[in-house]
């Protein structure tokens, strides 16, 4: 493409990358940790590795990916992108969660 | 805008006669000589999938299977579905008239990256040639869907090779969606709004990004079912550990929306043709451009209602159940403004005109029909029956082939300069029409009776509408080897079409036929509405040449 006023590239100091990984093996061990928590609280450890997981793709995204950078366009894309995987999660998710409720009352 | 015009006899400098050794065509980056490779080989693949159909009704003939054993039908059937659905409805509309049209119709030079344009195609074409491999190789016969566990664990076949085939087809797939977002954004000509783009562009927009969302998720599921066939590992199989609904959610989230990939493009060119041969501009314009948008996102929602009958939750299947009827909507919005437009317009029943007629009825046909389907109750007595076939055949089928065959015609003189023989055509669209209802219709009728898909035997009492079907298939071949004729013929003896021989509005008519290499000599400038018919109705100088120039800024 040739209008160049959008395919500069942006120079991103080392410092950031190296921080930005250093938080990603922070978080690592975060969710190694969170699943030695005592108890069998399997729903918990499941809301805390995801959440974890969200912010470590972020991070990804966002510098490693250079979605930071870039033009309004791509964060609307990179955001669409993510909004359908949510749909695929949640309507997935909706079978399997209510695939074992009980049928209505007079249903068969 | 000047417009150089070819006097007959005369050869000017375009696209087709810019070089013609063979490493000049397989080495182009020129869109437009890419769209023909793509026609070349969507026709050629189109050809295989038709044949292996008429095998299929020529066994449905009999009751008793006759002609093939079941693993052979199963071989068939399944191999006609993959060719004909990866290989031709999905890529049939956008990569031959999209990569044609899409740049010359917003003004560009190109798309925004000619060399993932060829590559496009060579991977589409390893993809159809690895597919192809396998079908002589054995074939596969755990059908177009590829459900696991037959798919991952018990099939014998050539599940791997063809999954393989079917994930690089995938992938060129993308490659065009990136490509057609990025120029539609970014490379659109001085004055070309986004309500100033005609409704092609805006449709193949829609469809690009359901490609974009929609291919990587069964590009992965499809490998995971072969990771599963090949390591064993337990991801689908039950045996396994695995779940086989997952696959079919995974499935079925693309798979939805990919009928509106082979759908939406096909109502572009609708759009475009009725409102040239009506003469009038599209009623409802914004209405129509964002209904397109509208599909593409409903289609993301609605995948539940083909997994009804599999053992997913009965409250998932009501929340499918009621998203499905909401993508009746924004389908039902086009063809009411369709036929808004056609309302006291000027109309010109030209072959393109025809097959735009012809879509309009399978389109409701099919439409409707999905209702029964997508409603919980009757889908238990309808599913896995003929009367899916039919269904899917009225919609995917009958929509993409006469959008498709609607546009070849249309813009067959901007392609080659030269106008393709009206009367033939006119016969070829009857014919076809004709042959599709005669073949398709029989099936509503064999499913509602409870003649299951993919069985080659069936009572003797079904045989009169299976004849009926397999006669209609033999008329239907006739009417689309038809146009190869003619349209191979009109190359050398066809009139010359000139820039703009339906007086059509649209940059791509503001043009030499066909487009010189650069596709326009200066960049256009856009200063009007999309469709002015209105403005500048009958001083058009039909097929003289003389292109009424909106353009001047
Ligand atoms: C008016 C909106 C539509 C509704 C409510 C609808 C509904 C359905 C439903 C419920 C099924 C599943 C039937 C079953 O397996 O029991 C189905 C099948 C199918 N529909 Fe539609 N449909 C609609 C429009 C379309 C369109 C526009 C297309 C294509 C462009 C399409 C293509 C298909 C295909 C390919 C299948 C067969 C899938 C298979 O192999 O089992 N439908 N439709
Ligand atoms: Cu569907």
């Amino acid at each position: 493409m040739n209008n160049g006023h959008d395919t500069h590239t942006h120079i991103v100091p080392i410092k950031v990358y190296l921080l930005v990984y250093v938080a990603l093996l922070v978080l690592l061990v975060a969710t190694v940790g969170a699943a030695y928590l005592p108890g069998h609280h399997t729903l918990l450890n499941n809301i805390i590795a995801l959440t974890i997981a969200v912010v470590k793709a972020v991070l990804v995204v966002l510098y490693f990916m250079h979605v930071r950078y870039s033009t309004r366009l791509t964060w609307l894309w990179a955001s669409a992108g993510f909004f359908w995987l949510l749909i695929m999660f949640i309507l997935t998710l909706g079978d399997y969660f209510t695939r074992h409720w009980v049928p209505v009352q007079g249903w068969e | 805008m000047s417009v150089a015009v070819a006097k007959p006899g005369e050869v000017k400098h375009n696209y087709l006669n810019a070089g013609d050794t063979v490493r000049s065509w397989l080495l182009t980056t020129d869109h437009k000589r890419i769209a023909v490779l793509y026609l070349v080989s969507v026709t050629l693949f189109f050809a295989v999938g038709g044949l292996l159909a008429l095998l299929i009704r020529l066994e449905l003939l009999t009751p008793q299977g006759d002609l093939m054993t079941s693993e052979t039908y199963n071989r068939v059937f399944t191999m006609h579905g993959v060719v004909m659905i990866f290989l031709f409805l999905i890529p049939a509309i956008p990569a031959v008239l999209g990569n044609f049209l899409v740049p010359l119709m917003i003004g560009a030079r190109d798309l925004a990256f000619p060399r993932l344009n060829l590559a496009s195609w060579y991977v589409y074409m390893a993809g159809g040639l690895i597919a192809t491999w396998a079908m002589v190789n054995g074939g596969v016969d755990t059908g177009w869907t590829f459900y696991p566990p037959y798919s991952s664990s018990y099939s014998t076949s050539q599940v791997t090779l063809t999954i393989v085939g079917a994930f690089l087809v995938g992938f060129s797939s993308i490659f065009t969606g990136i490509n057609f977002i990025v120029t539609i954004h970014k490379m659109r000509a001085p004055g070309l709004t986004w309500f100033r783009l005609p409704l092609f562009i805006w449709a193949h927009y829609a469809t690009s990004v359901i490609i974009v969302l929609g291919t990587p998720v069964v590009a992965i599921t499809l490998l995971l079912v072969a990771v599963e066939r090949v390591f064993r590992l337990g991801i689908f199989d039950p045996a396994l550990g695995g779940d086989p609904i997952l696959f079919q959610h995974l499935f079925w989230f693309y798979s939805h929306p990919a009928v509106y990939i082979m759908i939406l493009p096909a109502m572009g060119v609708i759009s475009e043709v009725i409102a040239c041969f009506s003469r009038k501009r599209v009623f409802g314009y914004h209405f129509v451009a964002f209904s397109s948008v509208a599909i593409a996102v409903v289609g993301f929602l609605v995948w539940g209602h083909h997994m009804f009958t599999t053992g997913q939750s009965v409250y998932a299947g009501m929340v499918f159940s009621l998203l499905s009827f909401l993508v009746a909507v924004p389908s039902a919005v086009k063809v009411f403004n369709w036929t808004a437009t056609m309302y006291k317009g000027t109309i010109e029943f030209r072959a393109p005109m025809l097959y735009v007629m012809g879509f309009l009825g399978l389109f409701v046909i099919g439409g409707l029909t999905g209702l029964f389907l997508a409603s919980l109750a009757t889908d238990i007595h309808l599913q896995d029956t003929y009367f899916v076939v039919a269904h899917f055949h009225y919609i995917m089928v009958g929509g993409t082939i006469f959008g498709y065959l609607a546009g070849l015609h249309f813009w067959w003189p901007k392609m080659t300069g030269r106008m393709y023989p009206e009367g033939i055509a006119k016969l070829a669209a009857l014919i076809i029409f004709a042959g599709f209802n005669l073949t398709f219709f029989p099936q509503f009728v064999l499913g509602y009776l409870g003649m299951p898909r993919r069985y080659h035997w069936y009572p003797e009492e079904w045989q009169m509408l299976h004849v009926m079907s397999s006669a209609g298939a033999a008329l239907l071949g006739i009417g689309y080897i038809l146009p190869i004729f003619y349209l191979l013929w009109s190359l050398r003896n066809g009139a010359i079409a000139g820039p703009n021989p339906w007086g059509a509005t649209g940059l791509e008519w503001k043009t030499d036929s066909p487009p010189i290499t650069h596709n326009f000599e200066e960049t256009p400038i856009v200063t009007e509405e999309p469709y002015a018919y209105e403005n500048h109705h009958q001083h058009e100088e039909v097929a003289s040449g003389t292109g009424a120039s909106t353009a001047e800024a």
